[in-house]
C-alpha cells in the first residue's frame, strides 16, 4: 500500500466516523420531550455496551477458561461499584493467572 | 476550570483502559506491515476500537474505498445514537461550534460516562472527559506499534479482556440499581448472543448486530418500561 493510498483510506475512514459523531450532536439542540423518544434515548447506552460485551467477552482472549474466570471476577467487582480501572485491570489479571496455572 | 478537572479526572481510568486495548491495535497494525506513524495517525484522526480494527484490515487486504466507508458506516452508527443522548445531556455552555470539537470525542466509554453523570455537563467537563481517553488511545497505539513485539504472547492476550470489564463496571451497577435497565440490558444480551451463536443469524456483520440490538432493545424497554417524565428529568439535571 503506498503512502498515497493510505491517506485516501484514511480520509474516508475518520471522515464517515466523523460526521456520524457530529451530525446528530451539531443539529439536535432543542429538548426532546417525547416520553417514549426520551427513554428510548436513555436506554441506548446500556443496550449497546450490553450487546458489545456479551458474548464477545468469551472471545476476549485465548481460552474460555481465562476468558470465563476474568468475566467473573469483573462482574464481581462491577457488582461492588469498583470503578473502571480496577475492574478492567482485575479481569486481565484474573485472566492472565488462569492462563499462567 | 474545575468542571475541567473533574473531566480529566472521570477521563483517567477510561485512558487507562484505552491504552490496553490501542496497544494492541499498535501492534496489530505493524505485524499487518503498516508504519508505526501510520498506526497513531489512524488512532489520533478515528479514536474507535471497532471501526480501526476493520478498517484496518480493509486497508490491508486493499479493499475498495466504499467498502470502507461502508463498514465504518455500519460499525460506527451507534455513535449517532449516542451523540443523540448527548444533545440532550450537554448544557448551554456547549455551542454549536463546541458541538463540532465535542462530536469528534464521543466514544462508548466517555459517552456512558457522561450519560452516568447526576446533572448536564458542560463543555468544560466534556473537554477534560475526552483529553485525556485522547491521549491514551493515541499514545497506547504509539506504545503497541513500538513496543508490542517485546512483550510475551500470554501478556498481550490476557489484555484483549480490558475493554469489556470496563463495560461492565458501567453496566452493572445501573443494572443494579434499576430492574428497568437490567431488562433492558438482558434483552440486548440475549439478542446479541442470538446472532453470535444461531446458524444465518450469525453472519450480519458485527456492527449490524450493535445498532439491532441496541435499537430493539431500548425500543422495547421504552415501550413497556418508559421512564417517567419527573424522574427522567432529574436524571438529566
Amino acid at each position: 500500500m503506498g503512502v498515497t493510498e493510505f491517506f485516501m483510506y484514511l480520509a474516508v475512514m475518520a471522515g464517515v466516523t466523523y460526521a456520524i459523531r457530529a451530525v446528530p450532536l451539531v443539529l439536535c439542540k432543542r429538548e426532546i420531550t417525547n416520553r417514549f423518544l426520551r427513554s428510548f434515548l436513555a436506554y441506548v447506552p446500556y443496550a449497546v455496551l450490553g450487546a458489545m460485551t456479551f458474548p464477545a467477552i468469551f472471545y476476549s482472549t485465548d481460552g474460555y477458561l481465562a476468558a470465563a474466570a476474568g468475566t467473573a471476577v469483573a462482574l464481581v467487582l462491577a457488582f461492588y461499584r469498583k470503578g473502571l480501572l480496577l475492574v478492567a485491570v482485575g479481569a486481565c489479571l484474573a485472566a492472565f493467572l488462569v492462563k499462567i496455572i | 476550570m474545575k468542571d475541567f478537572k473533574r473531566g480529566m479526572k472521570d477521563g483517567l481510568p477510561i485512558a487507562l483502559g484505552y491504552v490496553s486495548v490501542s496497544f494492541t491495535f499498535g501492534l496489530m497494525a505493524v505485524s499487518a506491515g503498516m508504519d508505526w506513524w501510520q498506526a497513531v495517525l489512524i488512532s489520533m484522526t478515528n479514536v474507535t476500537s471497532a471501526g480501526q480494527f476493520a478498517g484496518l484490515d480493509i486497508m490491508v487486504a486493499g479493499g475498495a474505498m466504499v467498502e470502507m466507508a461502508l463498514s465504518q458506516f455500519v460499525i460506527n452508527l451507534r455513535y449517532a445514537l449516542m451523540s443523540l443522548s448527548l444533545s440532550q445531556k450537554v448544557d448551554k455552555t456547549v455551542y454549536t461550534i463546541y458541538r463540532f470539537i465535542v462530536g469528534f470525542g464521543v466514544t462508548d466509554e466517555i459517552f456512558a460516562v457522561a450519560m452516568s453523570r447526576d446533572r448536564k455537563v458542560s463543555r468544560y467537563y466534556m473537554f477534560g472527559l475526552i483529553a485525556v481517553p485522547y491521549f491514551g488511545w493515541a499514545g497506547g497505539t504509539l506504545a503497541g506499534a513500538v513496543l508490542g513485539g517485546i512483550l510475551p504472547e500470554i501478556v498481550r492476550s490476557s489484555l484483549g479482556i480490558a475493554i469489556y470489564g470496563m463495560f461492565l463496571a458501567i453496566i452493572i451497577p445501573k443494572a443494579h440499581e434499576d430492574s428497568r435497565y437490567m431488562k433492558v440490558i438482558l434483552i440486548a444480551i440475549a439478542l446479541s448472543c442470538c446472532f453470535k451463536w444461531i446458524p444465518g443469524l450469525n453472519r450480519v456483520s458485527s456492527g449490524f448486530v450493535i445498532i439491532i440490538c441496541a435499537v430493539a432493545a431500548s425500543a422495547a424497554g421504552a415501550l413497556f418500561y418508559p421512564v417517567l417524565d419527573g424522574e427522567g428529568k432529574e436524571d438529566e439535571e
